[in-house]
This record gives structure tokens, C-alpha cells and sequence, in this order.
């Protein structure tokens, strides 16, 4: 599905990945885990095409498109989607009209007639129990006034909206207590498919108890450094990162 | 050759059919007017409440202006079909600078309201009209009131006595029609006395491609505890100049909404000077315009908080795409005595690209010592992290602007306090920013 090939990309001038591979396939759930300033929301703007960062080398083929060729817009509707890790506020803009533009701009982009009003909302009333989201939430403007909780409940009732393929989870986790992390995790657990596939991004094994990773990846310096299976998250939280750095020759 | 010398001359050539084809009310300031006139002149551009105008130029051309009331051929009820879907109004029309007395509509006032033209309005009420017609908008100050009060010969009165309700706004459509290039000096009275209730929303349309220039005064009397609504709705062409004075004085307790709409224009001037003279009074001004090509809007306000315990709330925002140039300018002025005052003003303004331009100035003189004044003015662009967070959802970057504009934009019409009405703007506002013709669906003006 995803085939991330010697990826570099800058952010102001200052290479922060240094030669990305990674592979998912349909039906996996990758972790990225990896310390502070390794790169990890890099890789997850760079996937998604924001302009903040610029690719130098490497390619990145999706589903057989070469994904770095592509507008954000066209990113999205090709079934990628990016749980963002701080979303944005868009005063005046609500949920429903939000939603449905984005909604309309897939169905267009499949040859599909705009969804009905009847038939939106009904959506929305499905998609928004998946997250217990509040239908007051709905009806205000994108995330404004939002709680931390309630913006990354937000982020994951869009992703049941938009169905992707594949889905990132950048840091989903942060700033969520104990039930809204539950809530969220059997959110995206809900949604998996042996079709789609998802990246998680995260510093805690504690989000991995409830989304099982089949793969778990340490970014370190800008490249994936080591490769395993789940295990190697709870060897993470009990060791930290040093004995990694250790196995790569630095102090 | 003065600017304002042809209208001058004008005024002193045909001062007697002037007078005679007014409602005579209207005559009575006239010669003070052209006293003021003479000894103001047109304002200019040097100096500083019009320097982003050029008010000689605007006047300079050879407008045609109808003196002798010649029927204008147009049936308003033909080419004007609002469609605010869920708004009735009690509906007038003025044509150019006349009211428009034949067919008219059913009317919803209740008894001892008054809706329509000056002269029946001075047959009927010939005392409460010569108390108000031009207490309000003082000639001596500014060149353009003065003109237009030497010059106007109908007007559009509405006056509602005291304690009374009137639930169904009424609209006034002004309309522009002509084969020459035309002038038109307009006037809307609106007296609320003690504790009555009225909303009034103004449309202006253009109907022809020829150049339209028309001075507007309106005066609005708010009695002890009236409460009244002014909608301003400017929908009109790239041909039109249009310089409006809106001049507002309130009594206690009232409570008085102004918000001023551009949608489509040429170039506008729009001066709004409201006076808060009994304690406890409450104003809102606000406006929102939507200029690109060469359109121009120039907004100057001037709050007076005269007496204690009263509050203005001002928000102007602006959206300028191509060469459009827009001009705030906001002043409050705080008297001495005026304690616990509340003036709150904002001014927002999105410049889309390099070449428009956007010129703002809060001024607030405040003489008393316990008041709560702020003023806040930004001038900027789009969001690009909600652009792109929206983007990142499917939404073109095209579509995401539009949205994030029309959002921009939104807050001035919240403060619209008729849902019909509201619901059809931001609709409005919508297909503005798409480039379709912002004008009702059902009007064949546009068709």
C-alpha cells in the first residue's frame, strides 16, 4: 500500500530525515515510536504534503501513484488522512459545513453525486457515537473551544467520516486522559479493516495496549533504526531509549 | 472651476421648481445649506477624514438630475422581486431620488405608523416632520450633507409613535434607473418615539450600466427605550458612486443596530455618526464589505458617548481581493461626564493579494476617567494552517479560502437580528465569493 523509499526532507533549510524506508502493507498497524526531535511528525507532514517541509530525495509510492506528486487535497482523497497532532482552530467554519465539503470533495473525486441532507446527517449521528462525540461539538465551529480531549475525538470522528486507506495517528495520545485514550483507541479500532492500514505515531506504549501494533519502528536522527514486533515497544517503556543509542555506537 | 460651483449654479438657477416639486419641509434649510456649501466647499482630499476619497472627482462629471420629478419609466414591482425566502416585509421603492406612491403594497403597520414618501408624510404629520427633517445631519460640517440638503426633494419617512411594535420589517429598495448618467439626492427620516420597535432594511440596486451618483443623509431619532434595526444592503454596480451619511441620536434606554453591507459597488463612502445623549443607550455599528476589481469603500464612524452608563459595540470587516482599496476610519469620543462608558471597536480586514490595500485608523478621545474603551485593528491574509489543515481533508485550496472568507465575514452577520434575513446573507455572501452575481434570485435586474 505505502512504500517509502529513501525519504529526506527539510525544514527550513535543516535536513531532519535522512533517508526514510518503510513498507505498510493493507490490513497492518505500524507504530513509529522514537525520542523527542527524531523526526516522527516530520515524516507524518511530509506524507501528507504540508508545505512547511521540502522533500530533497526519495520517493513515496501509494497504492501505485507516486504520492509526492500530489496536491494535500488529492493526498486526502486518494485515502490518506493525518490525525493531526495539534488541530486547528477554524472560527466561523462548523463541523457540519466542514464535513460535508470534505465529504462532497471525495464523493466528486470517486465520480459520486454530493451526499443528501438527510443522508449527511445520518452519517454524522453514526460516525459521531463511533468517538462519543457530543452533538453540540458538531454544530460549532471546527474545533474551536474544544478541549485537548475533544479535538483528537474530533480528528478520529473525521477519519470515520473520510474512511481512509491509510491512516496517521500523529500523537493521538498526547494530552488525553485515561478514558478519553480508551475512547479514541476503540474509536480507530473500530475502523480497521483488513483493507486500510495505519501509522502510529506515538511516545507511550500506553496507546499500543489498546491499538495493536504488528510492526514497531524506532526513529532516531532522521532514519529508522530498528525494526520488530510489538514487544519492542514494552522493551522501549521499561529501558527508554539509551540502549538504542548505545547499539549505534554513542554514548 | 470649483467642483461643487455646477451644483451651486444649478441650485441658483432652478431654485423655484426645486421647491416647488419638494415636500416644502425640505425647503425650509435649504438656503442655509447653500450658505455651507459655499463656505465649505466639497471635502477634500488633503484633508484628513477624506484622504482616501477624492470627493471632486466623484462630482466633477455632468450628471443629469430630475429637478422637475419626470415619471421614471419602470414599474419596481417588474424588475424587483426580492427573494429573501421567509422575510415578508411591508416593501417601498424609491426610483433614483422619488418615492414610488403608485401600487402600493398591502401594508402590516399597525395604526398611527407611518411608512412611505416626505410629502404625505408633511400632510399628515406637518409638525413632527419640520421637529425632525434635518436636526440630525447638520449641513455646517460637511459640504456633501450640505449638497444633498440644498438639493433633495423627496425622502422616505418612517415614523412610529410611541409604545408602538411593528413586527414586520419594512424594506425600502432603492433602485437606479436611467439612460444618462444621473444623480439622485436621497433621504430616509426615521422617527421611534418613547419605547416603540421597528427594523428597516435598505436595499440599494443599479439596474443600468450608465454612471449613478447618489448623496444618501438618513436621520434616525431613537426615542427613551425605541428599539430599531437599520439593515444597509448596498448591491450595486461598478458604475455607481454612492456617499452616504447616517446620522443617529438616541435617548435613554434605546437601543439602536446599524450594520452596513457592500456587497457590490463602485466607489462608496460611508459616514455613520451616532450620538448616545440618555443614559443607558446601546449602539451597534457594524458593517462588512466584499471589494475586488477597482471597487472602493471608505468608512468613517464617529460615536459619541455624550451622557454616563451607555455602550457602543463597533466591528467593521473587510475582504479586498485584486486592485479594491477600503479605508477605515473609527472614532470615539468619551465626554467629560461620560463615567462608565463601554466602547468596544474592532476593525478586520483580509487583503488577498499584493496590489489591494486596506487603510485603518482608530481614533478614541476619551475625556472621562472610568470607562472601558478598546480598540483592536488587524490587516492580514488568510490562515495558512487552517488552509492546509482543511486542505488535508480533501477541501481545494480554492474551496478552503472561500469558506475560510465567507467564515471571516460571518460574525458581522450574526449580529443581523432577523434569521431570515441573516440565513440569506451569509447565502449571499457565499455566491459573492464565488464571483456569481450577489443579487436575489427571484430580481430580474440581474437577469
Amino acid at each position: 500500500m505505502l512504500e517509502i523509499k529513501n525519504l529526506h526532507a527539510n525544514v527550513n533549510g535543516k535536513e531532519i530525515l535522512k533517508g526514510i524506508n518503510l513498507s505498510v502493507k493493507a490490513g497492518e498497524v505500524h507504530a513509529i515510536m522514537g525520542p523527542n526531535g527524531s523526526g516522527k511528525s516530520t515524516l507524518s507532514s511530509v506524507l501528507v504534503g504540508n508545505p512547511a517541509f521540502e522533500v530533497t530525495e526519495g520517493e513515496v509510492i501509494f497504492n501505485g501513484k507516486n504520492l509526492l506528486d500530489l496536491e494535500p487535497e488529492d493526498r486526502s482523497r486518494e485515502g490518506i488522512f493525518l490525525s493531526f497532532q495539534y488541530p486547528v482552530e477554524i472560527p466561523g467554519v462548523s463541523m457540519v459545513n466542514f464535513m460535508r465539503a470534505a465529504l462532497n470533495e471525495h464523493r466528486k473525486y470517486k465520480g459520486l453525486e454530493p451526499v443528501s441532507a438527510t443522508d449527511f446527517l445520518k452519517l454524522m449521528r453514526e460516525k459521531r457515537a463511533i468517538v462519543e462525540l457530543d452533538n453540540k461539538l458538531a454544530s460549532r465551529s471546527v474545533n474551536e473551544g474544544f478541549s485537548g480531549g475533544e479535538k483528537k475525538r474530533n480528528e478520529i470522528f473525521q477519519m470515520a467520516m473520510l474512511e481512509p486507506k491509510l491512516a496517521i495517528l500523529d500523537e493521538t495520545d498526547s494530552g488525553l486522559d485515561i478514558d478519553a485514550l480508551r475512547i479514541v483507541a476503540n474509536g480507530v479500532n473500530q475502523l480497521r479493516t483488513p483493507e486500510n492500514a495505519a501509522i502510529v505515531i506515538t511516545h507511550y506504549q500506553r496507546l499500543l495496549d489498546y491499538i495493536k501494533p504488528d510492526v514497531v519502528h524506532v526513529l532516531y536522527k532522521g532514519r529508522i533504526v530498528k525494526t520488530a514486533g510489538p514487544e519492542l515497544a514494552l522493551e522501549l517503556e521499561e529501558k527508554g531509549y539509551d540502549w538504542i543509542k548505545k547499539e549505534m555506537g554513542e554514548e | 472651476m470649483k467642483a461643487e460651483q455646477q451644483y451651486i449654479d444649478l441650485f441658483t438657477h432652478y431654485e423655484d421648481l426645486i421647491c416647488r416639486h419638494a415636500a416644502s419641509v425640505m425647503n425650509a434649510p435649504r438656503a442655509k445649506a447653500l450658505a455651507d456649501l459655499e463656505r465649505l466647499g466639497f471635502p477634500q482630499v488633503k484633508s484628513e477624514d477624506y484622504k482616501y476619497t477624492d470627493v471632486a472627482q466623484a462630482f466633477a462629471p455632468d450628471y443629469g438630475v430630475n429637478i422637475n420629478r419626470l415619471d421614471i419609466p419602470v414599474n419596481p414591482y417588474d424588475v424587483f422581486r426580492c427573494d429573501v425566502p421567509n422575510l415578508s416585509t411591508s416593501l417601498y421603492f424609491v426610483v433614483n431620488d422619488t418615492f414610488y406612491g403608485k401600487m402600493l403594497p398591502k401594508a402590516y403597520l399597525p395604526e398611527g405608523v407611518y411608512a412611505g414618501g416626505m410629502r404625505t408624510f408633511m400632510e399628515k404629520y406637518p409638525e413632527v416632520a419640520s421637529r425632525y427633517y434635518g436636526k440630525a445631519a447638520p449641513t455646517g460640517k460637511d459640504g456633501i450633507i450640505a449638497l444633498n440638503t440644498m438639493l433633495a426633494q423627496d425622502g422616505f419617512v418612517v415614523y412610529v409613535p410611541e409604545g408602538v411594535v411593528v413586527e414586520r420589517p419594512i424594506q425600502l429598495v432603492n433602485i437606479f434607473r436611467s439612460d444618462v448618467d444621473t444623480m439622485a439626492n436621497r433621504r430616509i427620516l426615521v422617527i421611534m418615539e418613547a419605547r416603540s420597535v421597528a427594523k428597516l432594511l435598505v436595499c440599494d440596486h443599479s439596474i443600468d450600466d450608465v454612471k449613478f451618483l447618489a448623496t444618501q443623509v438618513v436621520e434616525i431619532f431613537a426615542g427613551e427605550g425605541a428599539l430599531f434595526d437599520y439593515y444597509d444592503l448596498e448591491e450595486s454596480s461598478v458604475s455607481t458612486t454612492r456617499f452616504a451619511s447616517v446620522h443617529v441620536k438616541q435617548e435613554a434606554g434605546s437601543n439602536v443596530l446599524v450594520n452596513g453591507i457592500t456587497l457590490n459597488n463602485g466607489l462608496t463612502r460611508n459616514n455613520y455618526y451616532i450620538e448616545l445623549n440618555g443614559e443607558q443607550a446601546e449602539a451597534t455599528l457594524c458593517g462588512m464589505s466584499i471589494l475586488d476589481k477597482e471597487q472602493q469603500l471608505d468608512t468613517y464612524s464617529h460615536i459619541t458617548h455624550a451622557v454616563p452608563h451607555c455602550t457602543s459595540n463597533e466591528l467593521f470587516k473587510n475582504v479586498l481581493d485584486d486592485h479594491a482599496v477600503g479605508a477605515f476610519s473609527g472614532r470615539i469620543l468619551v465626554k467629560e461626564d461620560a463615567q462608565k462608558t463601554a466602547a468596544y471597536q474592532t476593525n478586520r480586514n483580509l487583503c488577498a493579494t499584493r496590489e489591494a490595500r486596506m487603510y485603518s485608523k482608530p481614533q478614541l478621545e476619551i475625556y472621562a476617567d472610568d470607562v472601558k474603551c478598546s480598540h483592536g485593528m488587524t490587516t492580514g491574509q488568510l490562515d495558512e494552517n487552517a488552509l492546509f489543515y482543511m486542505q488535508s481533508r480533501g477541501i481545494p485550496r480554492d474551496e478552503a479560502r472561500m469558506l475560510l472568507s465567507v467564515a471571516f465575514t460571518s460574525d458581522v452577520i450574526d449580529y443581523v437580528r432577523l434569521d431570515a434575513l441573516k440565513d440569506r446573507l451569509h447565502k449571499l455572501v457565499e455566491k459573492r465569493f464565488r464571483g456569481e452575481l450577489a443579487r436575489c434570485a427571484g430580481c430580474r435586474i440581474c437577469k
